[in-house]
């Protein structure tokens, strides 16, 4: 499926393969595409069984390319925890001095300055460093909180079903057929650009994306024998879908919140970059390539660097995402 | 066909009805919507005098549910508001600017179909091929770059590196270039990826053993028949990514100082010019429902087992 989990912006996905199904026009015949996860599992041992555990495991162990993502994924969010250990200097610091030329330009790589400064004479290396956390930090919140209300929303109409159902998916295609950027254009423009806003303008319109995919699944769980037993024995609907339902759906929480973290990540670099995101001095990638647009002809790496860091980490979550799901899911087919 | 279509509208207007509610909830976040209405600089009150007289014109001293109803109204008869910044009417600031960004929305949707339709066909027919693995690569890639970052890219390689192309502004079609190539770059990668995807799916039908097995050459039974039917998810998907094209254009716009509508809402977002803003995300709603309508029909025109109704 699509890396558009969270995806209120133009984070496409990587695989575009199952796409049509999910976001596709209710009116259409979805085209023949893979089924649901849970009914792929058929009637071998539950998802959450330990076993399954290891052997999904091992399946993504397997994939190189994707170990190397998560690996760079892991250095990346040690690098922004870490990160007041290991920026040399204050991100937020403008060196007057040796921190810019005579003609006021900033300067090259040197001893002191790794990665040279920016427009204002400010370490880029640390600059970069802190922005790893305002960008992982903003993507990886706005992705979980998307998915989780996925769930819950998709989890809501497939229980539910009927005309519950069908209002909560039409408000969902609602949603999904709004001019995204447009939209968090006039949040931002009436409220004013801070960080909780621009969590909360993605998550209001990241969630759907997971809802239908959380529905589709939960629809095909919820048909499974042990949930026939466990309604038998007389258990009660918020009962099923907490201790019997959700357990066998939490991987694929996983797999939907790493792949919408590109979606997050492009939503805040985009605000940055127009000047609208986290309110500067913070260092966020974004907002560093829209200041580094007036120098880019004396030195571009200002729009090179947290360009690049972008990109790299939009590719991992990407890489790490779609392995993931193909590793949960060992009837996937390679073409 | 007539029901489909009639029911498609009606979702339409229902959409656009859930859009006006959500614009029209918005303004209230603030408090007085009359406040926002009337553009202020930065760090200064509105004028009182104003904001009273505004509030009079746009009968903002009525019950919220009155309030609605005539905001309603008034977006019936096509008026998306007044810019008491630009002392213009919404409607008349974007449909002045609707050409140009239509312009820049269909070259788009050409080139990418341009480069991505032969990419994928090449990818499906040599399959695990050199080519096929640099195109999975290029999508992987491709998805990852936000368009203003390509933009950046291009500009800075093509326009001031190797000086091939003129940066920004308008007028010469070569000015076109390199705000479609940053939006149809990406495009064209999701494009490829899929159509492989659709095709290497028609190859274990029934009707492509069959033209197989009468002989036809493998390029023939991919081009002459898989082709036609892998097409048809494409057009849906396409559709889907009008959204995903609009939020291209806006910022390619920007980037490149292209006077589109893009352009122009970014420049009310600064000016803290609301209307417009409320009037371009009804417009864009507006734009992506009639292209998801159309591009519905086209796919329902191109395979005959889609029953509409």
């Amino acid at each position: 499926m699509a890396s558009e989990a969270t995806d209120p912006f133009s984070a496409r996905p990587a695989s575009t393969e199952n796409r049509a199904t999910a976001a596709g026009s209710p009116d259409l015949p979805a085209p023949a595409m893979a089924a649901p996860l849970a009914s792929a599992l058929g009637e071998r041992e539950a998802r959450s069984s330990r076993a399954w555990w290891v052997e999904s495991l091992v399946r993504f162990a397997h994939q190189k390319v994707a170990m190397a993502a998560a690996g760079v994924l892991v250095v990346l969010v040690l690098v922004a925890l870490f990160a007041p250990a290991i920026a040399p200097h204050d991100p937020a610091e403008q060196f007057r001095r040796d921190g810019l030329n005579d003609f006021g330009l900033p300067v090259g790589p040197s001893a002191k300055f790794w990665l040279g400064t920016d427009g204002l004479g400010r370490d880029m290396l640390s600059r970069l460093v802190f922005g790893a956390r305002i960008s992982l930090g903003i993507g990886l919140v706005a992705s979980l909180l998307s998915v989780l209300i996925g769930v819950l929303v998709g989890g809501s109409a497939a229980m539910a079903g009927g005309a519950v159902d069908s209002v909560l998916m039409r408000f969902v295609d609602l949603v999904m057929s709004l001019p995204s950027l447009l939209v968090i254009l006039l949040f931002v423009a009436i409220v004013g650009p801070s960080v909780w806003i621009t969590i909360t303008v993605i998550v209001l319109l990241g969630w759907t994306y997971p809802s239908r995919v959380f529905r589709a699944e939960i629809l095909s769980v919820r048909e499974r024998d042990f949930v026939g037993a466990a309604r038998a024995v007389g258990a009660g609907p918020g009962r099923i879908f907490f201790n019997h339902i959700l357990p066998q759906v939490l991987p694929l929480l996983i797999v939907y919140v790493s792949l919408g973290v590109p979606g997050a990540i492009f939503a805040e670099a985009t605000l940055g970059f127009l000047g609208l995101g986290v309110p500067p001095p913070a260092p966020a990638w974004g907002g560093m390539i829209q200041t580094g647009t007036s120098y880019s002809r004396a030195s571009p790496a200002q729009v090179l660097l947290p360009g690049a860091a972008i990109v790299a980490t939009v590719i991992c979550f990407n890489l790490v995402g779609n392995a993931l799901r193909d590793s949960l899911d060992p009837t996937v087919e390679e073409h | 066909m007539a029901i489909f279509v009639a029911r498609r509208l009606l979702w339409l207007v229902l959409t656009m009805l859930g859009v006006s509610m959500l614009t029209f909830g918005l303004i209230f976040l603030r408090g007085d919507p009359a406040l926002l209405l009337v553009p202020t600089k930065p760090g200064q009150q509105p004028d009182p005098v104003i904001v009273e007289r505004v509030r009079k014109e746009r009968g903002l001293d009525k019950p919220v549910p009155v309030q609605y109803a005539t905001y309603l109204g008034r977006l019936a008869q096509g008026d998306m508001g007044y810019s008491y910044y630009l002392r213009r009417p919404v409607r008349e600031v974007l449909f002045e600017k609707f050409p140009n960004t239509a312009l820049l929305a269909v070259l788009i949707v050409i080139a990418s179909l341009l480069i991505g339709l032969p990419l994928g066909i090449i990818a499906a027919l040599r399959r695990n091929s050199l080519i096929d693995r640099a195109i999975v690569v290029y999508n992987t890639v491709a998805v990852a770059v936000p368009s203003f970052f390509l933009a950046l890219l291009l500009i800075f390689f093509i326009a001031y590196k190797w000086q091939l192309l003129p940066f920004g502004g308008m007028g010469d079609p070569r000015h076109l270039i390199m705000p479609v190539l940053s939006v149809a770059l990406p495009s064209a990668a999701a494009y490829a990826i899929f159509l492989r995807t659709s095709m290497l799916n028609q190859v274990r039908t029934d009707y492509a053993r069959t033209a197989s097995a009468k002989g036809l050459r493998p390029r023939v039974v991919a081009t002459r028949h898989m082709l036609r039917n892998a097409l048809i998810p494409l057009v849906t998907l396409i559709s889907i990514d009008f959204a995903y094209l609009l939020t291209g254009i806006v910022l390619v716009e920007q980037v490149f100082g292209y006077p589109g509508i893009g352009s122009q809402v970014l420049i009310a977002v600064r000016n803290k010019d609301i209307p417009v803003v409320m009037g371009s995300v009804f417009f864009g709603a507006l734009l992506i429902g009639v292209g998801n309508l159309l591009a519905d029909l086209i796919a329902a025109r191109l395979d005959p087992r889609i029953t509409l109704g």
